[in-house]
């Protein structure tokens, strides 16, 4: 009885958390379960990392694309522009409730870009850290 | 009167509409073809180039023009199919746009094409890389109904 009675209380306690989660947790507990598959010692995403990433100039990919603020700018609420000239919405959640809502679109485009960029795929702690900073923006 | 009938037998035999001005070609109704293209670009019309071209790149989408573009292949292969089955060669047509292109010749980029480089003769490098237009392969930033298949001419 105690025990189905903490139980309950837990439950409640856990509801509100999961009313106020936000549409980009489901993306982020992904990647985060992508994160531990690959590496054991895996703790949490850090922003600050992946803010540093996104502004960091990588080596290893295509020339004319050396960092993710080539298209992205280095305002990530702000619009962004592709090398042949066309708009990219927002990176930041702030101004574009849209990032990180889909996991196929999350995927595709860190495939396509981390390769442009980096040469190779993005790491799961990469794309984590990235994403986190993304959203906390 | 010659001449009249000589001028539009030749339009007649054109397989890409002649407008007053500029360029008509269909606008891109497949879906996937918009949806993936249109993501990093306007959707060129697979008219403005052979299906050869059309073929080599969707081949190199892991290098297009620079960036990795790659498509899951299902979806590449439904976009190819929908490009060459309507280039500016398919089912063996001879579009005016194919003129003094070489068939040993693959362009890449339509701004390659021999029509393109004669529709812009008078234009100089920089009207292409000011930050209004960026790159020759941003046609809506002076033909701003380029999407829709109409090309003004200026």
């Amino acid at each position: 009885m105690r025990q189905s009675i903490l139980a309950a209380a837990l439950l409640l306690m856990a509801t509100p958390i999961a009313i106020a989660a936000g549409p980009q947790d489901a993306v982020l507990a992904n990647l985060a379960a992508q994160a531990k598959a690959a590496d054991v010692g895996f703790s949490t995403f850090s922003a600050v990392d992946g803010k540093t990433f996104f502004f960091s100039t990588h080596s290893g990919g295509k020339p004319d694309t050396p960092s993710c603020v080539t298209c992205h700018s280095d305002n990530v609420k702000a619009f962004g522009k592709t090398r042949a000239g066309k708009v990219i919405e927002p990176m930041a959640i702030s101004v574009n409730a849209q990032r990180f809502t889909d996991m196929e679109k999350v995927e595709k485009w860190f495939a396509r870009n981390c390769n442009s960029v980096l040469g190779r795929d993005c790491t799961p702690q990469e794309k984590g850290d990235v994403a986190t900073w993304l959203i906390s923006q | 009167m010659k001449n009249t009938l000589g001028a539009l037998a030749a339009c007649a035999a054109l397989a890409v509409p002649v407008h007053a001005e500029g360029l008509q070609v269909n606008p891109v109704t497949h879906e996937a073809t918009l949806k993936e293209c249109s993501a990093c670009h306007m959707v060129f019309q697979p008219q403005l180039l052979p299906a050869r071209s059309w073929e080599a790149v969707i081949k190199g989408l892991d290098n297009h023009f620079g960036e990795t573009a790659t498509l899951d292949a299902a979806v590449a292969t439904d976009i190819a199919a929908y490009l060459t089955a309507n280039a500016a060669d398919a089912g063996g047509k001879k579009s005016r746009l194919l003129r003094r292109l070489d068939d040993t010749v693959t362009p890449l980029r339509i701004s390659e094409m021999p029509w393109w480089v004669r529709a812009h003769d008078e234009l100089s490098a920089k009207a292409f890389t000011k930050a209004s237009v960026g790159s020759k392969a941003n046609c809506i930033a002076c033909h701003k109904t380029a999407d829709t298949g109409y090309y003004s001419e200026d």
